[in-house]
């Protein structure tokens, strides 16, 4: 169970990004953020992220056009 | 706090130069400047000439089909091209731009005013060209409060310590 989830179906490029960076603030270090998107281009831009910020995609799935990622808040 | 996602000292940064004011050259500057912030990124943003409008308190952003081929515009399952003739007729851009309003508010896109108090939230280095405040007579007034105002100098300082230095 992840600490905050984000829904961010229906937003497109760069919104899921710029709100899930602000509800990372919210998560304690260690902990995870579940963001849930149907923009097909966040696949890509949230690997991006992660590998630049330094926090770790644990996770991400796709089921019937949403997207899941699961963030761990480690930078 | 100085952590890789909150920039610091260490933090990598950009400037861009932002020239133009209308709805569609609106977007890039804006979408690049608050997703790099949200990466880490210390952003320095000069709005200068057509661009500085973008700054102002009340915005009513338009595009202009003019001279414009590459645009498209989805419609009823094809996509519509505007020539120049009629695309110089009174009310066409306006149409156009209420169109690409409707078109952004449907697809999830943000809009130039969320975008914009998004790069103020995270800290943008938002700089005035004080040129074009005098050239277009422009008050200080009008415009939003989170801006520093600065010329070629300022903005210079800023991007030769820069990693990534854009101009749109």
């Amino acid at each position: 169970m992840a600490d905050k989830t984000l829904d961010a179906k229906g937003l497109n490029c760069p919104l899921p990004i710029l709100r899930a960076k602000k509800m990372l603030k919210e998560v304690p270090a260690g902990g995870t953020l579940e963001v849930l998107a149907t923009d097909p281009g966040s696949v890509a831009d949230f690997a991006a992220f992660c590998r630049t910020t330094g926090n770790q995609l644990v996770e991400h799935s796709a089921e019937g056009g949403v997207y899941r990622f699961l963030i761990k808040h480690t930078a | 706090m100085s952590d890789s996602t909150t920039g610091g000292d260490n933090a990598k940064t950009m400037t861009i130069i932002v020239t133009k004011g209308t709805l569609d050259w609106a977007y890039p500057p804006f979408i690049l400047g608050t997703t790099a912030a949200a990466m880490g990124v210390d952003v320095t943003m000069f709005f200068t000439f057509y661009g500085l409008g973008l700054l102002k308190k009340k915005l009513n952003l338009q595009i202009s089909t003019l001279g414009n081929p590459a645009m498209q515009m989805p419609m009823m399952g094809m996509h519509m091209t505007m020539p120049n003739l009629i695309g110089a007729l009174p009310g066409v851009d306006s149409a156009a731009s209420t169109m690409m309003k409707n078109m952004i508010r449907k697809k999830g896109v943000a809009s130039i005013e969320e975008l914009r108090e998004a790069a103020i939230e995270s800290d943008v280095n938002i700089i005035a060209c004080q040129m074009t405040m005098d050239l277009f007579e422009f008050k200080t007034s009008d415009m939003i409060d989170n801006l520093k105002l600065g010329g070629a100098a300022t903005y210079m300082e800023t991007a030769l310590k820069s990693d990534i230095n854009l101009y749109i």
